[in-house]
């Protein structure tokens, strides 16, 4: 059994302007010690998904339906006192922003010590162990000496660390990183990935990835699913979605990547914007976009539905697969020099 | 830490000689002789001059700017008041604690109001009480305070009785030479005379920081360290007490300080309306009868106020603030 198993969640926020369908309709599950990697623009839903999951999103105004069974409790029924003993214990979250994800007026020793007597209570040099574990763990040089410093005297890669070591301190089973790497820079960005693989191996945590880097999907993940305006548009284990991608906005996705093995190819954007999630458009949410929309596209909405002979890979769209293939066999030819 | 407090201090001095020097000069432009008035009415000119040179006003500015910093930095001595030759200093030592403990009593009284008023509304804003407090503060900033007063001192004082309307009551021994009407000096007889005064001068004071502490705190609540500290699983109240409050309350330790420093340097229109004795009442009084040392002491003395406040706000944030202290 799936370690979290989530069932048709929809997270609506009420706004003065209307409903905003955030998330609406997204069903997922994520195996013991596996990766799974959520990718699509900004106000996909990625983040919202998981926030919804962890229990995040303000209180207000927000609907979240479904189920999110995790280590077969659904999180979406718990009460606020029972998600926050599983929150910081058994799961955890990392966000994107490192320079402002740490209290600004604590040590970083405190942040880690208040992590682990936040869900047990030991002595206050225990958790100073533990913390100072953690931040060897995860490469902090000269750990020892860093614990009573503040965040701001750390860089964003070394914060980002602090962040890691704070959310693996309680070994949780499942950890969510919300695009971990966006706010560093490169090489930064290659040393935070290979940390979080290698500690996953170590503590043999699941991740949830959320991402907008189809590199980092390549190199870390095991099933991805790529959102669009707040439902799933293709689901499959990573190789299937590589090798075999099959919606038009995964094209997008892939085309406007940079190609490090051939250069006589351009990146091309995905044209417009995101739709508005509070209009959005009749039919299927991309067909605005979408380089081969037809009629149909602009009245009714494609299920999500497996390709033909992968049960595993799903995908939400009208084409005919004889068109996909053709636009399949261009991509892969062009493109895979850049994740493989 | 050491050489950030050297700084501020050098600047405290180099801030007090400019506003010294301005206040100083500005009382010489106004068009009014002061040996004149010193004199006497029936005084003749001879008489005039022989006070001038007493009084050292027939030197140039200058000159006299100097004597005075040399006065008080020397002899500690602000001057002797032109009006009946009373020393400034033993003026201006009656006169603050009677402002002290009108501004530090309110002080606590606004903040006592301010702090879970503001911190409710944004922890439920658009709730019933949220609306309420943002009327009062509405009311409350527009509300003039000697409008303000002139009610309490009316209904509560007056009609109702319950509070004196006029006065103030040493806790220990009255001054000597004072016609003191208190009917006794206590603690209880100093807190009852000034209970109307600390409601009016909080009115202004409390719906200012219930408004700032309302934002800060949002502002605070919308923090990525917040959503870090409920990530971890922290306790609402303690993602409250430990990260948001102790956050939002740093601009807030600024306004203080600022706000203190302001209203000692003279709460004029309460003490005016209440009959105080203090340091605002003074002034006005001094300005009146052209009595220039008065009036130039207080004036020193509130900026040696507002500079001591800065200072000690600047190290208190220093304090509270890392990011401050450590760079």
């Amino acid at each position: 059994m799936a370690l979290l198993e989530v069932r048709d969640l929809k997270t609506h926020f009420h706004t003065d302007d209307g409903v905003v369908r955030a998330v609406d309709g997204v069903s997922f599950s994520v195996e013991k010690g596996k990766t799974l990697a959520i990718v699509g623009e900004s106000g996909s839903g990625k983040s919202v998904t998981c926030l919804s999951v962890m229990g995040l999103n303000p209180k207000r105004g927000t609907d979240v339906s479904g189920e999110a069974l995790f280590n077969g409790r659904d999180l979406l029924k718990l009460s606020g006192e029972e998600l926050r003993n599983i929150r910081g214990a058994e799961m955890s979250m990392i966000f994107q922003d490192p320079m402002t994800s740490l209290n600004p007026v604590h040590t970083i020793g405190r942040q880690l010590r208040e992590a682990v007597h936040v869900h047990e209570k030991v002595p206050k040099q225990q958790a100073q162990a533990r913390a100072l574990e953690m931040l060897k763990a995860v490469g902090i040089p000269r750990a020892e000496t860093r614990t009573d410093d503040y965040p701001h005297q750390f860089s964003g890669g070394m914060r980002q660390r602090v962040m890691i070591a704070m959310a693996l301190i309680n070994n949780p089973d499942l950890l969510i990183a919300d695009e971990p790497t966006t706010a560093l820079d490169v090489t930064t960005q290659a040393q935070i990935i290979s940390l979080m693989s290698r500690l996953q191996r170590d503590f043999g945590s699941a991740i949830i990835l959320i991402t907008h880097d189809l590199g980092v999907v390549a190199e870390t993940a095991d099933e991805v699913m790529v959102m669009y305006a707040g439902r799933a548009v293709e689901q499959a284990p990573y190789k299937g979605l590589f090798y075999q991608p099959h919606h038009p906005y995964t094209w997008g996705l892939m085309d406007s990547m940079p190609n490090l093995a051939g250069d006589e190819t351009d990146l091309t954007p995905i044209p417009g914007t995101p739709p508005s999630l509070l209009r959005p458009p009749k039919g299927c949410k991309f067909n605005p976009r979408c380089r081969f929309v037809m009629d149909v596209c602009r009245e009714t909405e494609p299920e999500l539905k497996p390709v033909p002979g992968d049960a595993n890979h799903l995908e939400r769209c009208h084409l005919e697969e004889a068109v996909k293939q053709a636009e399949i066999e261009r991509i892969t030819t062009e493109r895979l020099g850049a994740v493989s | 830490m050491i050489r950030y407090i050297i700084r501020r201090l050098l600047w405290a001095v180099v801030l007090f000689v400019a506003v010294t020097a301005v206040t100083y000069s500005l009382f010489f432009i106004v068009p009014a002789d002061p040996a004149k008035i010193m004199a006497g009415k029936s005084a003749g000119p001879e008489e005039v001059e022989r006070v001038r040179k007493a009084l050292g006003l027939d030197q140039p500015i200058y000159v006299q700017y100097k004597d005075f910093l040399q006065r008080l930095v020397v002899d500690h001595s602000l001057g002797t008041s032109y009006a009946n030759r009373q020393d400034v200093n033993d003026i201006v030592s009656a006169a603050a604690p009677v402002t002290a403990s009108l501004v530090f009593g309110g002080m606590i009284l606004w903040l006592l109001i301010a702090f879970p008023i503001g911190v409710y509304s944004a922890l439920r804003p658009r709730s019933k009480i949220d609306r309420t407090a943002m009327v009062g503060v509405l009311i409350g900033i527009s509300a003039h305070p000697v409008w303000i007063a002139l009610l309490l001192a009316y209904f509560v004082g007056y009609r109702w009785g319950l509070t004196p309307i006029q006065g103030y009551c040493e806790v220990f021994s009255p001054p000597p030479g004072s016609s003191s009407t208190c009917p006794g000096f206590s603690l209880w007889q100093w807190a009852y005379h000034l209970i109307l005064p600390w409601i009016t001068i909080s009115v202004l004071y409390a719906a200012f920081y219930v408004r700032m502490i309302r934002s800060n705190t949002m502002d605070t609540l919308n923090e990525d360290y917040v959503r870090t500290a409920r990530a971890k699983g922290v306790r609402e109240f303690n993602v409250l007490r430990s990260h948001v409050l102790r956050n939002a309350m740093l601009p807030v330790v600024t306004m203080l300080g600022m706000d203190l420093a302001l209203a000692l340097g003279g709460a004029i229109f309460t003490e005016f309306v209440f009959g105080l004795p203090g340091l605002g009442q003074e002034a006005v009084q001094s300005i009146r009868r052209f009595d220039y040392p008065t009036t130039v002491g207080l004036t020193v003395f509130a900026t040696i106020v507002v500079i001591v406040f800065n200072l000690l706000v600047d190290i208190l944030y220093a304090y509270i603030d890392p990011r401050i202290r450590l760079s």
